[in-house]
């Protein structure tokens, strides 16, 4: 039995190393996966669930497009710039969180707040930008009871950017647990599953952005 | 999409000295993967604005584009891999895109036919006289 093994940590140390040949490696072999493995594939099922949810909301706008009620359509309202910004606020969130998880990995306490205070920032100015977006435009008599196009736009949009606040919350409690508890396994699964929910709600952005705005000003 | 240190065992957790060469590859890929979802996005915005592309075209180019970055994303920040340890993930994500797809495709092709074959409103109540 622990012939083959001891091959492959020779032939392959990186994967296999110190760890000896009682890890599950997803070919039915090997003792019971980690919890970290298993929490994440726990999370990263409920992500999927939320992207089908998010699929639906996708659906009924594409339905209700064109839906406007002699109210505004979609390329008299979206402003590019804002929409720019937001983007490249949420991406650089994304992209601190990634900092966050390798100071994290270093076990860095000082370098882990600061990334993940810089992913919040980000993130709070995204929602800034988009409230001050959902203000304007319902200042100007377009809010979500003007038209199905417009109650679809809310819903999606206003979805994420639910999601964003919660995600901020997240964050702070984040930063508490690891200020005040340390870098405790449980803590670090914890923060495995943010990082995981934060990077895809970037991935959702960029569907939004992509498919409700770009392809809105253009239609 | 989990990462380096997912195939510790519990007890291992505490014990991830000695390895910072492969947090610096890290640092790479989230560099990377920064790099190029930017150039995605910057040029996304571009095939909004420009009149170079065929008009028709723009939105399929834009979900192209997309896609791309979607998978940008899924490789270099949540760590997507085809790694046997990834297996279960990515059988997940196949579904859930099955599932999208259909919730997508599917209400937009009825919802197109049913607008194309159902009579304009007026009309409709003309003929209940």
């Amino acid at each position: 039995m622990s012939n083959p093994a001891a091959t492959i940590t020779i032939a392959d140390p990186f994967r296999l190393g110190h760890r000896g040949p009682n890890i599950a490696r997803g070919h039915g072999g090997g003792g019971p996966a980690t919890k970290r493995v298993i929490v994440g594939y726990g999370f990263w099922l409920f992500l999927l669930s939320d992207i089908v949810i998010f699929a639906c909301l996708f659906a009924a706008y594409a339905v209700l497009a064109d839906a406007t009620a002699g109210g505004p359509k979609a390329k008299d309202i979206f402003e590019l710039d804002r929409v720019a910004w937001e983007t490249a606020c949420l991406l650089a969130s994304s992209f601190f969180c990634g900092m966050a998880n390798i100071a994290v990995a270093k076990r860095n306490q000082l370098l882990t707040q600061l990334a993940l205070l810089a992913t919040g920032l980000t993130g709070l100015a995204f929602i800034l930008l988009e409230s001050a977006e959902f203000a304007a435009l319902h200042g100007q008599g377009y809010g979500p009871t003007r038209s199905a196009f417009l109650t679809g736009f809310f819903t999606l949009v206003g979805c994420h950017g639910v999601h964003v606040s919660a995600g901020l919350l997240w964050l702070g409690t984040m930063m508490a647990q690891f200020f005040a508890k340390g870098f405790r396994p449980d803590i670090g699964r914890r923060f495995l599953c943010f990082s995981m929910f934060w990077h895809f709600l970037d991935v959702v952005w960029v569907a939004i952005f992509s498919l409700v705005y770009l392809v809105g000003t253009r239609l | 999409m989990t990462h380096r240190h997912d195939d510790e065992l519990e007890y291992e957790d505490d014990d991830r000295g000695g390895a910072s060469d492969e947090h610096m590859a890290h640092l790479g890929t989230y560099a990377l993967g920064l790099t190029l979802a930017t150039g995605l996005t910057i040029a996304s915005f571009w095939v909004a604005k420009t009149h170079v592309i065929y008009d028709p075209g723009i939105p399929m180019a834009l979900a192209t584009l997309a896609v791309a970055q979607m998978g940008i994303h899924l490789v270099f920040f949540l760590h997507l891999t085809t790694a046997p340890d990834n297996t279960n993930n990515i059988l997940a994500l196949a579904f859930g895109l099955l599932i999208v797809g259909l919730v997508i495709f599917g209400s937009v092709w009825i919802m197109a036919h049913l607008n194309h074959n159902l009579m304009p409103m007026q009309q409709l109540m003309q003929m209940q006289r």
